[in-house]
């Protein structure tokens, strides 16, 4: 229908100049109801009728809004504004029940999760939510006709396996006992598993809306989330706006939220200044980020978190000549990582491991590999590459990642690599990345990996276990170590929490020996926005949501 | 007429037709497989195989060229992969945008050209003379999107006097019309001032003048009357022109365009909307180039008669 | 008409004589930038950057060893502005040379033989002309994957069209000239009618535009270059200069001026080059 309706201005378009104007004005006309003007025309803080609209920018622009597909920090908070999962994260990352009644009742082993629902909650299309579609939404995700990114994290479910081969048409560890209760079996210990039940990928659809939309529900989302989609123009604008009936009481405090999408983050910094959003979606440039950081005016427009993430460039272990760990180990020596804190504008900490110093089983003792040219130049050359070679790195088209890999570009350089980039818009850098033999250097910066749940288990089976070594997974290393693969499927039945962590750190040591990335710095969320904004820090940077729009107020 | 029109029609389907082989045949030749970006890089083989199948990939190629032809008679151009829809609609959702921008660019180039003209050529060899001069060799020099920067830079930030970019109302358009349509006022201008020049020295004018007629009626009644038709040429020229020359504008300036759409495509690898946005608007050319001709012939019967 | 007139006729041309001098100094600064470069266009220096980590402007005293200043990346712009007259001169020459061989071919061989090849031929025009120049180039280097070879051939693909027409209009004129019914009538095959007879007539147009299409397809390398879809970083082009410096236009604004305006300058220098030639080779289209 939003088709039509734009079809439409376009014929008015052709009749001359003065309906020219007409239609300009008629792109705002796109928004709910029609009556209120676009964020960019009147400052949220003065609408009429103390209507509260959020305006947030982005530069790129969504690609769905279904939560078993979208999954990156752009998509992560819009999913999470329509659709709840059973369980939830407090201000911290302690889980707490969303959809479900309580947490879970969990067997000693861990092989057993119980949730029991919370009765009463409704879908915005009016239809009771119950234990069928929760069965039915974890089903999807593992169904390969969904193409989910995230079906690896709920394999370990009991004949999860067989229903992905096909031999099975319904998973067996999914049962539903009554309309209020669902339980989990999983085939070996996982105390991971409510973290996961708390990713976007576990946030409940109702089945009616996905057979009526198929392959669109992620343009026409319907959850029972605290917001309720309005509409999307492509390359502009998405607007959701309250959901009346939410069952939390009191949020969301906001009356709608409008994304921009297509504004470069420079043009949305100037725009916040000017009051004409509310929010910057991107960081913050770093050609303004040492003015704005020193400037009194800007002090309470700043928020800072710490964002639990490793930047790193993977090293794809699959493509020659990366399938010697001396180049590998070569490639570790090579990069001068302070240059790009400096690029920066001096925001984030050098890293030396893959396990951000935030998360558990992160090891202080490790040295990590020194930045020394010579030593890598020698390694190439003790594996047969003593003039170096040609290769090429995948690079996020955001700034200052292009400007970063040209900093790599040019130490990679001092010991004979000629870099080759490729600055890839997100969309296209995931697939190629995760098409096997298509990248040999990935640079994960935009990208970068954040923590899904705490524990070291988030930084090994989704993007270092095999896996996640295959078509469309994260495990951008081609990385897949059988020895590793069973020290982790021990680790991640352990419940005495030390001998767990010890176990997790031998993995990630024996992962570095491995030289399987180039850790380069953990990031630090820096996040602007309108002086008239409410919101703790972790609203508008939670460690696991980034952006919780339903906590966020106007003033 | 309508034997012009007839004609006209029939080396236009020619025109089409090559330009339906070109598509085709860049699509074709495409280092990207269609079927596996349609089935995304989760697919097995067999699923890859079975969708080639179901595009008829796998048919020869006069076969696929027919069964293109026989879907854009339709309207279809194929899915993208990046938005998720179809991408005649995709397109067709951003031509308004582009459309506006042209036309307001046009609409520059003619308030500002056309008097700047007229004064040049009233007032030959004088500074107004040279300045139309020296804005039409300016104007054609500058990189539109370096002026795009630059206007940001100067109008928007540091004087704040229009929005940064984007759509919305009027005060949107100003800039990204002013930067498109720069480049051509000089050209007007001196298009203006040569056809003027001409006809000031024409025999009508003259006669005109010998009437008493004041000057300044005879240049706006008489001289500039029948100056307008070149005039009118280059206006029609410059849609063609403009569809790809606002690329780099729509770029400065988030202008949510065609040509956005299309290097956004091509940033994404999405070889359907890609090659349709380039196919769609070749077909405005051609639609507007024979609008274009048809106003001609209507004005001026010579041309009927050369065709 | 004697070249020795048609020089008479340009040195008087003030205009003309500033762009020819212009892009005079623009080859020679391409030609020998590896030895009047101050650096390395490449070398992302440690002091090229504030302790903020931004661009080092010119004005500080102490950064006189950058007199443009440098880029986000510490490299001295001076250095990348000359090394790329080299990209824009490159694609700029190379591009027309392939533009003006399929134009000239195109454009005379439909003026002479007009009829159905004639006819064929220029609708083949019309079909490349139909598409968006800049649309079409983007998506065909989108297809043949961006260097600087590729830009080349697209950019000379798409220009050949104009050069083409204008050839296709002289030919036609020339062809109706007594000397080719002469050779004509003498039973001269076409093809040396066309070589002995009609191209060197042409040369004047050719001339001119060699020197209007540099102008054309240094901006249109420019503009695929600033949509990063033309020379790829670490390159200097001009354009890949502004792409990668606007978002420093606050804090370093010379990242955006100094290459755009080796852009005009350059393109206004080939314009009125161009300009002047033509009024210099062919009296009659004077203004």
């Amino acid at each position: 229908m939003l088709g039509r309706m734009r079809r439409a201005f376009g014929y008015l378009a052709f009749a001359g100049v003065l309906s020219v104007v007409l239609a300009a004005c008629g792109g705002t006309s796109l928004g709910p109801a029609g009556e209120s003007p676009s964020g960019s025309e009147a400052p949220s803080g003065q609408a009429p009728a103390a209507k509260k609209v959020f305006t947030i920018a982005y530069k790129d622009d969504l690609a769905t809004l279904d939560p078993a597909v979208g999954y990156d920090w752009t998509n992560w908070p819009a999913e999470k504004m329509v659709f709840d999962g059973l369980l939830d994260y407090d201000d911290t990352t302690n889980l707490v029940p969303q959809l479900a009644e309580s947490l879970p009742e969990v067997s000693p082993d861990a092989t057993v999760y119980t949730f029991h629902l919370r009765h009463g909650v409704k879908f915005q299309n009016g239809r009771e939510l119950t234990a069928d579609d929760v069965a039915y939404s974890i089903t999807r995700v593992l169904d390969p006709a969904t193409k989910s990114p995230g079906a690896g994290f709920y394999m370990g479910i009991q004949g999860a396996q067989d229903f992905v081969a096909g031999k099975a048409d319904h998973v067996s560890g999914i049962e539903v006992l009554d309309p209020y209760t669902i339980r989990f079996t999983l085939s070996s210990p996982d105390v991971t598993f409510g973290n996961k039940m708390a990713l976007n990928f576990a946030f409940v659809v109702p089945k009616e809306e996905v057979e009526k939309y198929g392959a669109d529900f992620g343009h026409h989302p319907v959850g029972t989330g605290p917001f309720t989609f309005v509409s999307w123009t492509p390359g502009q604008e998405l607007v959701f706006k309250k959901n009346p009936d939410y069952f939390k009481p009191g949020v969301p405090k906001l009356d709608e939220v409008h994304i921009q999408v297509g504004v470069e983050p420079e043009v949305a910094l100037l725009r916040l200044e000017k009051g004409e959003i509310d929010m910057m979606g991107d960081p913050i440039p770093t050609a303004d980020l040492a003015r704005v950081l020193s400037d009194p005016a800007w002090q309470d427009r700043i928020t800072k978190a710490p964002q639990v993430s490793t930047i790193y460039i993977a090293i794809n272990t699959r493509v020659k000549p990366f399938t010697d760990v001396r180049v590998r180990q070569a490639l570790n020596m090579a990069i001068d990582k302070d240059r790009v804190i400096k690029l920066l504008g001096g925001q984030g900490t050098v890293a030396n491991q893959i396990l951000p110093p935030l998360m558990p089983g992160y090891d202080p003792d490790y040295q990590g590999y020194p930045y020394d040219p010579a030593k890598a130049k020698q390694l190439l050359a003790e594996a047969g590459y003593p003039d170096g070679f040609e290769t090429t790195m995948d690079c996020l088209d955001v700034d200052p990642q292009p400007k970063i890999c040209q900093s790599f570009q040019q130490d990679l350089a001092q010991i004979g690599i000629k870099l080759d980039i490729k600055t890839l818009e997100s969309g296209t850098l995931i697939a190629d990345a995760g098409t096997e033999g298509k990248v040999p250097l990935v640079w994960s910066g935009g990208l970068a990996w954040i923590q899904d749940y705490p524990d070291p288990d988030d930084f090994y089976s989704p993007i270092l276990g095999c896996g996640s070594a295959v078509p469309g997974g994260w495990n951008w290393a081609w990385y897949c170590n059988q020895d590793l693969e069973a020290k982790e499927q021990k680790a991640i039945g352990m419940t005495d929490r030390e001998a767990r962590l010890q176990a997790y750190r031998e993995i990630f040591r024996a992962l570095m020996d491995d030289a399987v990335w180039v850790p380069v710095y953990n990031g630090e969320y820096i996040i602007a926005h309108g002086a008239n904004v409410v919101g703790k820090p972790t609203d508008f940077a939670h460690p696991e949501h980034t952006i919780r729009y339903e906590q966020l107020d106007l003033k | 007429m309508t034997r012009y029109l007839v004609r006209r029609a029939l080396s236009s389907l020619t025109v089409l037709f090559g330009i339906s082989v070109v598509t085709f045949a860049m699509i074709y030749f495409l280092p990207v497989d269609p079927a596996r970006m349609y089935a995304g890089p989760h697919a097995s083989v067999e699923t890859v195989a079975r969708i080639r199948h179901q595009m008829g990939l796998d048919l020869p190629l006069w076969d696929q060229y027919g069964r293109y032809v026989a879907r854009a008679l339709q309207g279809d151009f194929g899915y993208s992969y990046d938005l998720q829809m179809p991408v005649t609609e995709a397109v067709l959702s951003r031509f308004p945008y582009t459309l506006e921008l042209i036309f307001a660019a046009i609409f520059v180039e003619l308030v500002l050209g056309l008097p700047l003209g007229v004064a040049a050529a009233v007032w030959k060899n004088s500074w107004i003379d040279g300045l139309a001069t020296v804005l039409a060799l300016l104007g054609v020099s500058s990189p539109p999107f370096w002026l795009g920067l630059l206007f940001l830079y100067f109008f928007a930030f540091q004087l704040g006097l229009f929005p940064l970019g984007g759509v919305g109302g009027l005060s949107h358009l100003v800039l990204p019309a002013l930067t498109a349509g720069l480049g051509g006022v000089g050209w007007y201008a001196r298009m203006t001032r040569s056809s003027l020049v001409e006809a000031l020295g024409a025999d009508f004018v003259r006669t005109a003048r010998a009437k008493g007629l004041s000057e300044w009626t005879v240049v706006l009644k008489h001289a500039v009357k029948n100056a307008l038709n070149p005039i009118v040429t280059m206006a029609g020229q410059d849609i063609p022109w403009f569809v790809g020359g606002v690329v780099v504008v729509e770029m400065v300036y988030a202008w949510p365009g065609v040509g956005r759409l299309a290097v956004e495509a091509i940033l994404a690898d999405d070889v359907p909307l890609i090659m349709g946005t380039v196919t769609l608007t070749a077909l405005l050319v051609v639609a507007s180039s024979i609008v274009i001709d048809i106003a001609q012939a209507w004005i001026d019967p010579r041309i009927r008669l050369e065709a | 008409m004697s070249a020795r007139d048609a020089w008479h006729r340009f040195r008087k041309n003030r205009l003309a004589l500033v762009g020819g001098a212009f892009v005079a100094a623009l080859v020679l600064a391409a030609l020998f930038a590896p030895w009047i470069s101050p650096h390395d266009p490449a070398e992302q220096f440690d002091d090229g950057l504030t302790a903020q980590g931004l661009p080092v402007p010119s004005t500080l005293p102490e950064s006189t060893r950058f007199l443009l200043g440098t880029d986000e990346l510490g490299r001295d712009l001076l250095s990348r502005i000359l090394w790329g007259a080299r990209v824009s001169l490159t694609v700029g020459v190379l591009a027309n040379a392939i533009a003006i061989a399929i134009g000239v071919a195109v454009g005379s061989v439909a003026g002479y033989v007009a009829g159905r090849t004639g006819q064929v031929l220029m609708r083949v025009t019309d079909v490349v002309m139909s598409f968006p120049t800049l649309l079409l180039a983007v998506a065909l280097v989108a297809i043949l994957r961006p260097s600087l070879w590729v830009i080349i051939f697209v950019i000379g693909a798409v220009y050949w069209t104009w050069i083409a027409r204008v050839i296709y209009g002289e030919t036609r004129r020339l062809r109706e000239m007594d000397y080719v019914e002469a050779a004509r009538s003498a039973g001269a095959r076409t093809g040396r009618i066309i070589v002995r007879h009609i191209l060197p007539h042409l040369l004047p147009t050719i001339i001119v535009w060699g020197s209007l299409g540099i102008a054309t397809n240094v901006m249109l390398e420019a503009s695929l270059s600033y949509l990063g879809i033309g020379v790829q970083p670490p390159t200097p082009s001009w354009g890949v200069i502004i792409r990668e410096g606007q978002n420093f236009y606050r804090t370093a604004p010379w990242l955006i001026v100094y290459p755009g305006l080796a852009i005009m300058l350059t393109v206004l220098a080939f314009n009125l080059l161009g300009d002047g030639l033509r009024d210099a080779l062919d009296p009659r289209q004077r203004r």
